[in-house]
């Protein structure tokens, strides 16, 4: 912090405020205007930019590449990131798989609920 | 000597100690979108994504957030280079956009109530509430340590004490800012979408 001069620090955030628009009015204008007719493919576009985003603001905003050693910051993060993938991908996945085994429709499984209510739990 | 090192040393103590809980944060969020990715088909037969989400206003909302994390950035760098004005003016710059984001969210909540997609409506709005309604608690906590933050300043002045939690308030905010970054990601872009 203390090499470099003010102007060159407050720089910093604006480039990383400049590419965060950017991407920000990227994945935007992919959902707005559907470049593609495939909401997978678009919903992963999306996915991508924000994780891009994360990227840019770690590195503008929370200055990661200055991260002194150890790297505890960095192992911290990772791990979460870890964490965070098996919650979110594993709550998907099950939620999914037992949503096919159900075999039912909306609408059967919506009168099945509502016989369940009137049952009493 | 020894004693300006044992600070530095317990500085960066609370630094570390305050990443982890920031990452603990993320924990909490991560299974709040984890809820809200499975129960977004849990419409009730009532409002969708598709329905209820304005593109434009979340945008609007981005950007405010983001003019909010760069001021802030710009006030923590005048800090340390010790120039008082600019680092108290962007501070409340920072504060003003936070409020207006924190105003924005809640307008279109009350929006969504009147038009009767309660939180008790559907399993799906009562997700995305949950993980909204998170952020903007979290971004409301902001808004009270940056008040703080600000009344420290003026008082103190800038001095090392202050400067450390004037950094650790500026990751809070950037934190908030990235999450955000998700939330409209996933909630109000893809959410949208059928």
């Amino acid at each position: 912090m203390n090499h470099t001069s003010y102007r060159a620090a407050v720089k910093q955030y604006i480039i990383g405020a400049v590419l965060a628009s950017i991407l920000t009015l990227l994945a935007y204008f992919f959902v707005t205007q559907r470049i593609t007719s495939s909401v997978t493919l678009l919903s992963a576009l999306v996915l991508v930019l924000a994780v891009i985003q994360l990227t840019v603001q770690i590195t503008y905003f929370l200055h990661f590449g200055a991260d002194k050693k150890p790297r505890w910051r960095s192992y911290s993060l990772l791990f979460t990131t870890l964490m965070i993938v098996v919650v979110v991908v594993g709550s998907i996945w099950i939620m999914r798989n037992l949503n096919y085994r159900m075999n039912m429709s909306p609408d059967s499984m919506n009168m099945y609920m509502i016989d369940q209510n009137k049952k009493g739990f | 000597m020894s004693t300006l090192h044992e600070t530095q040393l317990a500085n960066q103590k609370t630094e570390l100690g305050f990443w982890l809980y920031l990452m603990t944060d993320l924990m909490l969020f991560a299974s709040l979108f984890a809820a809200f990715m499975v129960l977004r088909v849990g419409t009730n037969g009532g409002s969708s994504g598709v329905d209820i989400f304005n593109p434009q206003y979340a945008l609007l909302e981005t950007f405010v957030l983001l003019a909010s994390s760069l001021s802030c950035g710009i006030a923590l760098i005048s800090a340390r280079f010790g120039k008082l004005k600019p680092a108290v003016i962007y501070l409340v710059i920072t504060m003003l956009l936070g409020a207006s984001f924190l105003f924005l969210e809640i307008r279109e909540f009350a929006l969504l109530v009147l038009e009767g997609n309660s939180a008790a409506s559907s399993a799906f709005l009562s997700a995305f509430f949950t993980l909204v309604a998170t952020h903007g608690l979290h971004i409301l906590i902001g808004l009270v340590w940056a008040g703080a933050l600000l009344y420290s300043i003026t008082k103190k002045g800038l001095q090392p004490r202050v400067l450390h939690k004037f950094g650790l308030f500026a990751l809070f905010w950037h934190f908030l800012d990235i999450v955000w970054i998700f939330i409209f990601s996933v909630v109000y872009l893809i959410g949208g979408l059928s």
